[in-house]
C-alpha cells in the first residue's frame, strides 16, 4: 500500500471523524514528496521463490555453526531443551539396514501449500508471496494447532517471557514461530544466517524460480529431493545426497 | 444529564493544567523534526504504526519511515537507550499519564539497534 | 435438638456445593493467570506434547456436550415421549459443558488475551476457525430449542428446532474429529475414520453424563426412576459402548494393517509405558466391558449399577482422549522414513510428558463451571423429567 492510501485509510478512521481532514489534505504532499525523494516501497512479488539446497555430503556430523548463527541473528535461546525455542536443528540420521550416516539441518521447508498456513485459524500463519512461511505475531493466539500439522516439527511454541530481542526479530512469548528465513535480511538483500554461517557451503541459498541462480543451476545438474515429498507440499528448501 | 457532566469535565482541564506537576515529563530523546507533525502523531501514531505493521509483515513493505524502529531511534533515551526502562521513558510517560497499556514491547525492542549490537557483538 | 424443616440441610448442603464449584473455578483461574506470567512453561507441556490435560478435558466436554443432545433428539425428531421429557435437561448439560469445555480450550491458549483476534479474523480453511463458528452457533441453537420447550408459546417450534439441533451437532462432532483428522503428518490422526468414531463416541458418553446428571436429580428430589425407563435408557447405554467400542477397533484395525503404522500401534497398545495402560485397563476394561457387565449381567443393571456403569464410561473417556491426544503426540514423528533419527528437538524419540498441577486446576474448572450452570438452573427452573403414566410409546 502506498503513503496515499495510507493518508486515506487513516483518514477514514479518523480525520472525517473528527474533523481533521484539512489536515490531511495539508500533509499529503509531504508524503508525495517523501516517495519521489526516497523511491517507493514495492510489495514482495511472486515472480521469487525463496529456497534453500542443502548438500548433505558438506554437511559435517557435529557441525552446530547453522544453529548457533541462527540463535544469535534471532535471539534465541543458546541451550536446548524441551520448551526451547529452536528454529533450526541438526539431525543425524542413520538408515536401519545399512548403517549409512547423514548428518543434516532441519528448519521450516517453506512449503508453496504449507499445512501449517491451513489449519490457522486467525491466519497469523501465512505465506508471503515470494514464498517465505511466516507467523504474524500480532494475530497468533497461540493454539498450536500448526505445530500439530507441521510434518516436520519446523515450530516452537514461546514457553518463556523473552527479553532483550533484536530489534529487527520481534518476538514473544505465548506465540508459535519458526525460521523465518531471516526474512529481515532477505529484504535488505542480506543471506540468511544459516547459509551465510556454514563454513562448508552446504546451505545454498537462493531464487527458485530464476532459471539462473545459482540454486536453480545446481538444482537441474545434481539429485536432490523433498522431505517427506509424499505429502506433496513443494517444499522450498531441497536435500541433496539423502 | 450529559451535558452538565461534559462541563463539569471541561471545568477539570484548567485544573488540569494548572497543577503543573501532572503533567508528564517526557524524556524525548534526540527528538527535532518528527517524520509528521507533532501534533497529528500524538493523535495518530498507533494507526500508522498499524499499518506499517501489517504492510511489513504480510508484504514486505519496510518502509523505516513510519517504523517503530525509526520512532525509537529518535525517541529513545540517550541516557539508556530505551524508550520504556524508565517512568519517564517516551512511551511509557505518556501511556501511563493517559493510562492506556502499551503491547508492543511484550515482543519489539524498546532498545536502538546500535545499543542492541554493541551488547551482542560478541 | 432442634427440629429442622426437611429442606434445611438441603439447602445447606446446595450452597455448599456451590461454594466447592466456585472454589473450583478460582483455583483454575489462578492456574490460569500463573501460566499467563511464567508462561507455559511451568506446564507439563512442551515442543513435542504441544496438547496436554485442558485438552483431554476439553475435547471430552465438548464431545460429551454434543452427545448428550442425542437423549433430546430421540424424543424431539423421532418423537419418543421418554426422551421428550428429557429433553430439557439434556439441553441444558449440552450447554454447561459446552460452556466450561470452551472455556478450558480458551485459556489454555498462548494468548488467551488476543481471543478477539480469533472473532475477528478468519482463515477459512481451518477447522478450528470453522469450529469457532459450529460451537458458536450450537450454544445459540441449543438455547433456542430450550426456549421453545420450556415456554408454551412456543411450543409449536420445538420440533423443527430440535431437527436443527439434531443436525448442528452430527456436523459439531465432525468438525471436531476433522481437528484430528485433517493432520497429515501424525501417525495417530489423518484418517478418516475419526469423524464417526467421533460421533458415536459421542453418543456414549453424553449419554452416560446425562445418566450420571439424571440419577443424582432424582436422589435429591426424593424421586425414583421408572424401572422400565431406567431398563431402557441402560440398553441404550449399552448399544453405545458396544458401538464406540466397535469404532475404535476398527481405528486400530486400519493402522495395524498398514506397515508404516505399525511401530505406532506397537507404541500405543503394547510397550508403550502409561499409553497402553491407560488404554487397556483405563479404556477398554473400566470404560467398556466393567460397565457392560454392569448393565447387562443378569441380576445388576439396577439404578446403583447403571450409575456406577456410567461413572466408568465418564472415566474411560479421559483415558481414552489422554492416549489419543497424547499418547498420539509422543510418538515421534516419521520425517524420514527408514532411518533411525536423533536430534536436540526430539526427533526419534518418545517425548516425555509429565501433567502439571495447573494444567489440572484448569480442567476441573471447566467442569466445576458446567457444574455450577447445571447445579443453578436445575435449581431455579424446572429441568426435572416429567413422565406421565403411560410411558409405554
Amino acid at each position: 500500500m502506498s503513503e496515499s492510501d495510507l493518508v486515506r485509510d487513516l483518514g477514514r478512521r479518523n480525520f472525517f471523524k473528527t474533523s481533521l481532514g484539512v489536515a490531511a489534505l495539508s500533509i499529503a504532499p509531504g508524503f508525495l514528496l517523501f516517495d519521489i525523494a526516497h523511491g517507493k516501497a514495492q510489495p514482495v512479488s511472486n515472480k521469487v521463490r525463496w529456497g534453500m539446497l542443502i548438500d548433505t555430503a558438506q554437511c559435517k556430523e557435529g557441525c552446530n555453526d547453522c544453529v548457533t548463527a541462527c540463535n544469535k541473528e534471532n535471539g534465541l535461546p543458546s541451550v536446548a531443551s524441551a520448551t526451547s525455542v529452536q528454529w533450526i536443528r541438526k539431525i543425524e540420521l542413520k538408515e536401519a539396514s545399512t548403517g549409512r550416516q547423514v548428518s543434516l539441518p532441519m528448519m521450516c521447508q517453506h512449503c508453496e501449500h504449507p499445512p501449517c498456513v491451513d489449519v490457522c485459524p486467525t491466519g497469523a500463519s501465512f505465506k508471503r508471496e515470494d514464498g517465505i512461511v511466516l507467523v504474524d505475531r500480532h494475530r497468533c493466539i497461540g493454539c498450536r494447532y500448526c505445530m500439530m500439522a507441521c510434518p516436520y516439527k519446523a515450530r516452537s511454541f514461546v514457553h518463556e517471557p523473552v527479553t532483550d530481542q533484536n530489534p529487527d526479530v520481534p518476538r514473544g512469548k505465548g506465540c508459535v514461530e519458526s525460521c523465518t528465513l531471516c526474512v529481515h535480511r532477505i529484504d535488505v538483500g542480506l543471506q540468511p544466517a544459516c547459509a551465510e554461517s556454514c563454513t562448508n557451503k552446504a546451505i545454498l541459498f537462493g531464487d527458485l524460480n530464476d532459471p539462473n541462480s545459482e540454486i536453480s543451476k545446481k538444482i537441474r545438474a545434481v539429485t536432490s529431493v523433498q522431505v517427506r515429498a509424499d505429502l506433496g507440499l513443494n517444499t522450498g528448501v531441497r536435500y541433496q545426497g539423502l | 444529564m450529559k451535558r452538565l457532566a461534559s462541563l463539569l469535565l471541561c471545568l477539570c482541564i484548567p485544573l488540569a493544567w494548572a497543577g503543573g506537576d501532572a503533567l508528564p515529563k517526557i524524556d524525548i530523546g534526540k527528538g527535532g523534526q518528527c517524520v509528521e507533525d507533532t501534533q497529528w502523531m500524538r493523535k495518530n501514531h498507533m494507526h500508522v504504526l498499524k499499518h506499517q505493521r501489517d504492510e511489513v509483515v504480510h508484504k514486505g513493505i519496510r518502509e523505516e519511515k513510519h517504523s517503530l524502529k525509526n520512532c525509537i531511534e529518535c525517541h529513545a533515551s540517550t541516557k539508556d537507550h530505551s524508550v520504556t526502562a524508565r517512568a519517564d521513558s517516551f512511551c511509557v510517560a505518556c501511556h501511563s499519564y493517559e493510562a492506556v497499556k502499551i503491547d508492543c514491547f511484550e515482543c519489539h525492542s524498546d532498545k536502538r539497534k546500535n545499543a542492541w549490537l554493541q551488547r551482542n557483538a560478541k | 435438638m432442634q427440629a429442622h424443616p426437611p429442606m434445611y440441610f438441603k439447602n445447606r448442603l446446595y450452597y455448599l456445593l456451590l461454594a466447592v464449584g466456585g472454589l473450583v473455578v478460582m483455583a483454575g483461574l489462578y492456574a490460569v493467570h500463573l501460566m499467563e506470567e511464567h508462561g507455559h512453561v511451568i506446564s507439563g507441556m512442551n515442543n513435542q506434547i504441544v496438547w496436554g490435560v485442558p485438552h483431554v478435558f476439553a475435547i471430552f466436554m465438548i464431545v460429551a456436550a454434543s452427545g448428550v443432545l442425542n437423549v433430546a433428539s430421540i424424543g424431539s425428531v423421532f418423537g419418543k415421549a421418554l426422551y421428550k421429557a428429557r429433553a430439557p435437561l439434556a439441553s441444558l448439560l449440552s450447554i454447561a459443558m459446552l460452556a466450561g469445555g470452551l472455556t478450558v480450550l480458551m485459556l489454555d491458549l498462548g494468548r488467551p488475551d488476543r481471543v478477539i483476534v480469533a472473532a475477528t479474523n478468519t482463515n477459512l480453511t481451518s477447522v478450528f476457525a470453522w469450529n469457532v463458528v459450529l460451537y458458536s452457533g450450537m450454544f445459540a441453537l441449543v438455547v433456542i430449542y430450550l426456549w421453545t420447550m420450556m415456554e408454551r408459546r412456543m411450543n409449536p417450534y420445538t420440533k423443527p428446532a430440535g431437527f436443527a439441533v439434531f443436525a448442528w451437532r452430527f456436523i459439531l462432532t465432525t468438525g471436531t474429529g476433522l481437528i484430528f483428522a485433517f493432520l497429515t503428518a501424525r501417525q495417530a490422526y489423518g484418517s478418516a475414520l475419526l469423524p464417526p468414531m467421533f460421533i458415536v463416541l459421542s453418543f456414549a458418553w453424553g449419554l452416560a453424563v446425562f445418566h450420571l446428571v439424571q440419577t443424582v436429580l432424582y436422589v435429591w428430589n426424593d424421586k425414583v426412576l421408572d424401572t422400565a425407563i431406567l431398563s431402557r435408557k441402560k440398553n441404550l447405554l449399552g448399544v453405545f459402548i458396544l458401538a464406540s467400542l466397535y469404532m475404535v477397533a476398527m481405528y486400530h484395525m486400519t493402522n495395524l494393517y498398514f506397515a508404516q503404522q505399525k511401530a505406532f500401534e506397537r507404541f500405543i497398545l503394547v510397550d508403550g509405558g502409561i499409553y497402553p495402560n491407560l488404554f487397556w485397563w483405563g479404556y477398554v476394561v473400566l470404560g467398556n466391558l466393567i460397565p457392560l457387565a454392569l448393565i447387562y449381567w443378569p441380576g445388576l443393571g439396577k439404578t446403583r449399577s447403571v450409575f456406577a456403569a456410567s461413572l466408568m464410561v465418564v472415566l474411560g473417556a479421559f483415558s481414552l482422549l489422554y492416549v489419543f491426544i497424547i499418547g498420539g503426540q509422543a510418538f515421534p514423528l516419521n520425517i524420514f522414513p527408514g532411518y533411525a533419527t536423533t536430534s536436540s528437538f526430539g526427533d526419534g524419540q518418545i517425548a516425555a510428558y509429565s501433567p502439571s498441577i495447573y494444567e489440572f486446576l484448569l480442567g476441573f474448572a471447566g467442569l466445576a463451571i458446567a457444574f455450577i450452570t447445571t447445579t443453578v438452573s436445575v435449581r431455579v427452573l424446572n429441568f426435572m423429567p416429567q413422565d406421565k403414566h403411560y410411558i409405554t410409546d
